[in-house]
């Protein structure tokens, strides 16, 4: 018999749609799954059992009826536990948000179920997605199914680790300076971080708002392609999204035609600081890319640079105030002892709630705000924004896209990075510029490296609103790999 | 500490002004969500994931609210900026659900305007041009009602209470530039641009500026120099001004109370003042000497605004006939002088006047009946005129009851008093409790003929042609027929009954 949780969000939704297994059957193979190693892994932190088998019933009874259904209908998704759900218990990782009930859903939860979909619960991340490694969640870290010593990435680490553990055939994330793909990278996963302003963030808690952006996490390029179509185009609830059409991505995953793509390899994502195999591999898939038909130059971005310090400024500037709300008045965490006044209750409440590396970026965020700083540090990190943004504008008009390694490392040790900010920091030098500059990214996976055997993966980078030309040199890159791997990357994890 | 008088202290102080006006606006709906913006309704009723900021939700501007900011700002004479950010002032406050309030910072929609306020002085009236700094677009906060403690202050209270039905609704800030060289006459002043601004609100139609209900609250920001001192004093800020005549209120005791610190070689603490309702005080609240940290930064969940300039040229050619050139209009249409003028304005009853006059009332008796008798009334409920419940209808209607003969000016009072109590409309009023002028002879020889009786000494005086004597019986008359007599006819009656001539 087939094992419903190795099939692709494609051969499910088919499979479903000629009958050859029901919805009901995928989302239970998928629950099993989870209860039987999610033990090990700690991707949940709620299964919604009763809420996801009651929507594969429905998808089964449409299917019964004769009425159309969606392109991934009833196929199980992982929701990172940063996207309200109504009536779903939603943490953004924090203990702060404990029991905290949503009255709605986000726009990403709706157009996933309009699009029948089957929300298998949540998944954890690090607290407020705040990390690179899911060991910053309230709820205990999330474990790499390649190695359950090591980190799943982050902070979408649960999504990663859902898809990679065969728990769900896709999952949802969101990535404020990578944190989509390099969990993606470091599991063997495609994940997507599409143009800002591509997939609404209402109802997605904020953690910098001017750079979040939710994605896609799927075992293969077209899958994500799917996912990222049912997720994205305009949404009145938030003003920064973008009215035009989502780009025509499937197409693009399906085109496997790079004849005539120019490609620019960025200079300054490479060299001191990245492991050998992760650079050996991604030299390999150049030289793939170029045996495709694609033309191969060299682009230079001299202001990325500047891109972790400024990050590091605009991030937790906005951070600062967007998590301000988390004051135990309204909701979640409230800890008021005996007569406590209201700035007594709001300090005991963000003191206990929440995590240090959240209370890290809070003072530094409020601190870089502050009259007479300001700037020095939100202003001059705003313009080398611009700046940024600039070096893509000249790169693109060389190249039709970009490439780099995602992550300069494979895979690293839970606790191994957890005393060394500046450690932990650098794993996002490859993918904060993407978010400076608002335009799209993709993560593929393109080989183990040697020494560790540990997945590596590598980053297409397109211009704003042309997302479907990472779409098409992912889908060409990821079927020749395949051609010469003879069976997908994940095949040779360990059996879990 | 010494106390001077406000003469006193103007001897010595000259005052230096601004202010501060916040106006909700009156759109269906809240600035950045769908919410209803109505007044009343059940706490946290009005309410949705948007305005209480729960987590994951985003604001989306209200264009209806823009329209309405950039009309206040072209009335007002100011630029309107092509291009400006919201901002987002982050400070901890129950009231606020995100604890940051969406205002606008360095990039306010309107600025650099003006508007010229009619002040009244010896000689009539003075225009005084207020310059305005910048008007801006914010979101209003929720209402907190501190429960336990006896002041009504948070301070002492065992428990508050919020209510976010009002957090989101849209307010406009304006801002004046300093005013200076208004001496005496800043309290003065004060009063009369507030009103101005109120009349120039309400005509644009976007906000129903009722203090009473607070959806146009004033800030008084108040120093004093030495006279002839080129540097500014220490200024206070004095809240929650409530009412025109409060305006007035709040900034004379403010100057006198500065003076008297200032007099006694003290100085000035720079803080928050709250504004006194019942002895027209104010007393001390939150220190601002320490400079304020809001640590503010454009909002990245909304776009910049950026009106198209087509568009604002069109809202200007749209703009109703501004308050001072209906205020031109309609002075030279009644044919009344400055003064009268003035205290027509001053009364903000403009066009309540104007409307009874439209419902057919004499232009003299309309301004009559709004700044004398209602005026009073409206004092002594301290309401504002245009909260009575009374219409110019209704008083245009009384009028004409006088000018029929069924009522006088007495009972015309009455009748008004009764409307205004709810009791009807006054024709209703005049039948059900039947206050018409009694003018059936018979009734009226029959009461004389009683006075004659209890009067004999009175009379004997009147026959003997001292006729000013009548006065005792006609006043008899009256009381016997509780003042629905017409006192002339009275007279005319007993003159006939007695056989005397005037």
């Amino acid at each position: 018999m087939t094992d419903l949780t190795k099939l692709t969000a494609v051969e499910i939704a088919t499979g479903i749609k000629s009958g050859d297994f029901s919805a009901v059957a995928v989302t239970k193979a998928h629950l099993d799954r989870i209860s039987r190693i999610d033990s090990k892994i700690n991707a949940f932190l709620h299964v919604d059992t009763e809420g996801a088998l009651s929507q594969a019933k429905l998808v089964d009874e449409k299917r019964d009826a004769g009425k159309a259904l969606g392109d991934l209908a009833g196929v199980p998704v992982a929701v990172k536990d940063i996207f309200t759900q109504k009536g779903v218990p939603t943490t953004a990782g924090s203990k702060i948000l404990e029991g905290w009930i949503p009255p709605y859903d986000s726009t990403v939860v709706s157009r996933m179920k309009q699009a029948d979909m089957v929300l298998l619960g949540k998944v954890n991340m690090d607290e407020f997605a705040m990390g690179s490694s899911t060991e910053n969640s309230g709820y205990g870290p999330t474990r790499n199914p390649w190695d359950l010593d090591r980190i799943p990435g982050g902070s979408s680490g649960g999504s990663s680790a859902a898809v990679a553990g065969f728990m769900s055939s896709l999952a949802v994330g969101t990535d404020t300076g990578g944190s989509i793909r390099q969990p993606a990278a470091v599991t063997g996963t495609v994940g997507v971080k599409p143009t800002y302003g591509g997939v609404s963030r209402y109802g997605m808690i904020a953690l910098a708002s001017s750079l979040d952006q939710a994605g896609p996490f799927a075992r293969t390029v077209l899958d994500a392609a799917l996912l990222h179509k049912v997720m994205g185009g305009h949404d009145h609830h938030d003003s920064t999204s973008i009215s035009a059409p989502v780009p025509p991505i499937v197409e693009a995953a399906k085109s496997l035609d790079l004849k005539g793509m120019k490609i620019g390899v960025v200079k300054e994502l490479s060299g001191e600081g990245y492991q050998a195999g992760v650079l050996s591999l991604f030299q390999d898939s150049v030289a793939i890319l170029k045996d495709l038909g694609a033309q191969i130059v060299e682009v230079s971005c001299p202001s990325f640079e500047y891109a972790l310090a400024a990050y590091y400024l605009i991030q937790p500037s906005e951070c600062s105030s967007n998590l301000a709300r988390f004051d135990g008045m309204r909701y979640g965490m409230r800890v008021a002892e005996g007569n406590a006044g209201v700035e007594e209750v709001m300090s005991a409440t963000r003191a206990a709630g929440f995590g240090a590396e959240v209370k890290r970026r809070i003072m530094i965020g409020t601190y870089a705000l502050s009259s007479g700083y300001y700037d020095a540090y939100y202003g001059s990190a705003q313009k080398v924004r611009t700046l940024i943004a600039q070096d893509y504008a000249k790169a693109f008009q060389k190249a039709d896209v970009l490439i780099s390694p995602t992550s300069p490392v494979t895979a690293f040790k839970i606790g191994e990075k957890t005393n060394d900010p500046m450690a932990m920091y650098l794993n996002d030098i490859c993918t904060i510029p993407v978010n400076l500059a608002g335009i799209g990214g993709m993560s593929l996976p393109i080989g183990l490296d040697p020494a560790d055997s540990l997945p590596v993966g590598l980053q297409v980078m397109s211009p704003v609103m042309q997302d479907d030309r990472m779409y098409r040199v992912g889908g060409a890159l990821e079927a020749a790999l395949l051609n010469h791997w003879g069976a997908p990357l994940l095949d040779r994890a360990q059996q879990l | 500490m010494t106390n001077l008088s406000f003469d006193d202290a103007l001897t010595r102080f000259e005052p230096t002004l601004g202010l501060e006006v916040h106006v909700e606006l009156n759109t269906a709906t809240k600035v950045f969500c769908a919410c209803p913006t109505s007044f009343g309704s059940e706490p946290n009723t009005n309410v949705c994931p948007v305005c209480l900021g729960l987590p994951g939700s985003l604001p989306t501007l209200n264009e209806k609210a823009v329209e309405s900011i950039i009309r206040i700002g072209l009335a007002l004479n100011c630029q309107i900026a092509p291009w400006s950010r919201m901002a987002r002032k982050n400070y901890f406050y129950p009231d606020m659900p995100k604890d940051f309030q969406i205002s606008q910072y360095d990039e306010p929609i309107c600025f650099d305007g003006y508007l010229d306020v009619l002040v009244p002085d010896q000689d009539g009236s003075t225009t005084v041009r207020i310059g305005i700094e910048r008007v801006h677009l914010e979101e209003d906060t929720g209402k907190l009602t501190h429960a336990g403690g006896s002041t009504g202050r948070i301070h002492g209270a065992d428990y508050s209470l919020v209510d976010y039905n009002r957090a989101g609704i849209p307010l406009v800030e304006i801002v004046t530039k300093v005013i200076d060289g208004t001496k005496h006459a800043a309290p003065l002043v004060a009063k009369a641009y507030v009103s101005a601004l109120r009349d120039l609100v309400r005509n644009l139609g976007v906000s129903d500026v009722r203090m009473e209900e607070g959806s146009l609250r004033c800030d008084a920001n108040l120093s004093l120099k030495p006279i002839g001192s080129e540097t500014l004093g220490t200024r206070t800020e004095t809240k929650n001004v409530n009412s025109l005549r409060s305006v007035e209120r709040a900034v004379r005791s403010e100057m006198v109370r500065q003076a008297a610190v200032l007099d006694s070689g003290q100085k000035v603490r720079q803080e928050t003042r709250h504004f006194q309702e019942s002895d027209g005080s104010t007393s001390p609240g939150r220190s601002k000497e320490q400079a304020e940290e809001y640590r503010y930064f454009p909002e990245p969940d909304l776009l910049p605004i950026a009106p198209d300039a087509a568009w604002v040229a069109k809202l200007k050619s749209e703009l109703p006939e501004a308050p001072a050139a209906k205020r031109e209009r309609l002075q030279a249409a009644w044919g009344i002088s400055d003064f009268e003028m003035i205290s027509v304005i001053n009364s903000g009853g403009i066009d309540l006047v104007e409307k009874t006059i439209a419902a057919g009332c004499d232009q003299a008796a309309a301004r009559k009946w709004w700044m004398g008798e209602l005026s009073r009334i409206a004092n002594e409920l301290d309401q504002e005129l245009e909260s009575l419940s009374i219409s110019p209808k209704q008083v245009a209607e009384v009028e004409s009851l006088i000018q029929s003969g069924t009522l006088n000016d007495k009972l015309a009072r009455v009748v008004i008093a009764a409307v205004i109590n709810g009791e009807g409309s006054p024709a209703e009023i005049v039948a059900n409790q039947n206050l018409a002028v009694v003018s059936d002879d018979t009734a009226l020889l029959a009461a004389i003929d009683v006075a004659i009786t209890q009067s004999p000494d009175v009379v004997a005086k009147i026959k003997e042609g001292k006729l000013q004597a009548a006065g005792a019986v006609i006043g008899a008359v009256m009381k016997a027929t509780k003042g629905q007599a017409d006192a002339a006819k009275v007279r005319q009656l007993l003159f006939e009954r007695l056989g005397v001539s005037e």
